[in-house]
């Protein structure tokens, strides 16, 4: 005993500025300063991720048009039946449980996903499997059809869900749930006023090519979405991402299938 | 609350207000001043971190060694950041999307680093802490300042609740697109340091130099 107080004698005499409190300071305090960090981490961590899957659930709800100011976010979503899309088969497969999917993950994994030669979004990787959101009516038919769309702006990948309806033809709604583009410029692509457009707009004409466009001057009424003002670059990305997602690289095939009831 | 802790929590206010006077974390002013929320979670967190990076430092100040106390004060600051980061998170979603990239940014904010460096190094705790709440009061102040002109004039709106109904929803605000954008808050805190020096005349500089004429010879 006597001999840890020497030792601690000893340690209170030397000079703060030596090379053994210099050490011993900058170890202690490192120690606990990443202690707190990753208690708070760990802790918080249930809170966020729950922040998370309910901000991307009142997304959808907001998307497919039956979200109000007030209204429980989880209870109303069991309306939706999520499920896993495999997209080069354009199936449904039960490979994966939809709950716990992530498609972004996904996207990263060589195994789960392909390197796309032909990027019109900029994605680099597209996953091979995309979860879907399936409304249903009460009687169990199909209502809407909620996808997952993403790709490159001006200055952010913008992540957002897409609502058809069920002839998986007609836009429902538009929505982006992530981005970081210039507020009051490509940030526009919130106004509600803005995306109230995608609404009725049809993807492919009756002979089935993809028509869809975000464009500054309209060429086909039913086709035609209105590029943002002062916004060329971020409305030239969703013009470019929304194409991809609905063409052939993207749901077209899942759609097809889907009414020919081969999915 | 003596004179001078009183001092220490209102000079900052005005008087050596952070940003007009030593005219430091202005970046942040920048990029956070676009919309009221973001500007006041922000401020929040500036003035939490100030507060307590200056109450911790203060506490360590006599076994801080000199040769690593710069790497010292950072550790503790960019802990408490990283605290406030994972709070928001957890409470303020919505914000903390827009948020998080400038929370990280606080550990290079200058005033919460200069103020460790030239007063918590050297004062009591309690004083430090009220000296780091009184300048993260200073910059919040002038972030709100900012923040209700570019806000008001640039989306016509003030907390996100519609006082001038813009034209894009039907109304007859036509907003102005440059107030959304960083640059124009370089001009306006200009402005806002103009005001003040010309209200506080001993907060102008003394010239540096002065352009000889040939008569003085």
């Amino acid at each position: 005993m006597s001999k840890l107080n020497n030792i601690l004698t000893k340690f209170k005499k030397m000079p703060v500025d030596g090379m053994t409190k210099t050490l011993f300071v900058a170890i202690t305090l490192c120690l606990v300063c990443s202690m707190v960090v990753s208690f708070a981490a760990v802790n918080l961590k249930e809170v966020q991720e729950v922040n998370k899957a309910v901000d991307k659930q009142k997304n959808i709800l907001q998307v497919a048009g039956i979200y109000y100011d007030g209204i429980d976010v989880e209870k109303s979503f069991s309306a939706f039946e999520p499920i896993v899309v495999d997209l080069n088969q354009g199936k449904f497969t039960n490979r994966f449980d939809p709950l716990t999917f992530d498609d972004k993950k996904a996207a990263q994994d060589p195994q789960l996903s392909i390197s796309l030669k032909e990027d019109p979004a900029s994605i680099g990787r597209r996953t091979n499997f995309a979860t879907v959101y399936l409304l249903k009516k009460e009687d169990g038919s199909l209502d809407k059809i909620i996808l997952p769309i993403h790709g490159y702006g001006l200055w952010s990948t913008l992540y957002g869900f897409i609502a058809l309806e069920k002839n998986g033809n007609d836009i429902f709604g538009l929505q982006f749930y992530q981005h970081a583009e210039t507020p009051g410029l490509g940030a526009e692509v919130d106004n509600p006023k803005w995306k109230a457009q995608w609404k009725g707009k049809k993807i492919n004409n009756d002979s089935g090519e993809l028509m869809i466009t975000v464009a500054k001057t309209q060429k086909y009424k039913d086709h035609h979405i209105d590029a943002l003002a002062g916004a060329t670059l971020t409305s030239n990305g969703v013009d470019n991402l929304v194409k991809f997602w609905m063409g052939e690289a993207g749901f077209k095939k899942f759609l097809t299938n889907l009414q020919n009831g081969a999915a | 609350m003596s004179q001078t802790r009183k001092q220490l929590l209102t000079d900052p206010l005005v008087d050596n207000n952070p940003i007009t006077l030593q005219v430091l974390g202005i970046c942040s002013a920048l990029a956070v001043t676009s919309s009221l929320n973001v500007a006041f979670v922000m401020s929040l967190a500036v003035i939490a971190v100030c507060g307590f990076s200056s109450l911790f430092i203060s506490f360590l100040r006599h076994y801080i060694p000199n040769s690593i106390r710069i790497i010292v004060q950072m550790v503790i600051i960019a802990s408490l950041v990283i605290l406030v980061d994972q709070i928001i998170k957890a409470y303020a979603y919505e914000i903390s999307k827009t948020l998080s990239v400038f929370v990280g940014l606080i550990i290079t904010n200058c005033i919460v680093m200069g103020r460790a460096e030239a007063f918590a190094m050297k004062n009591k705790p309690f004083d430090s802490f009220i000296d780091g709440v009184g300048n993260g009061l200073g910059y919040s102040l002038l972030l709100m300042g900012v923040g209700v002109i570019r806000e008001l004039f640039g989306s016509g709106s003030l907390f996100g609740i519609m006082i001038f109904e813009p034209v894009s929803n039907g109304g007859w605000y036509v907003p102005n697109g440059l107030l959304l954008l960083p640059p124009s808050a370089f001009f306006i805190i200009g402005f806002f340091i103009w005001g003040v020096r010309t209200w506080k005349k001993s907060q102008v500089e003394a010239r540096e130099y002065k352009i000889q004429t040939l008569e003085e010879h």
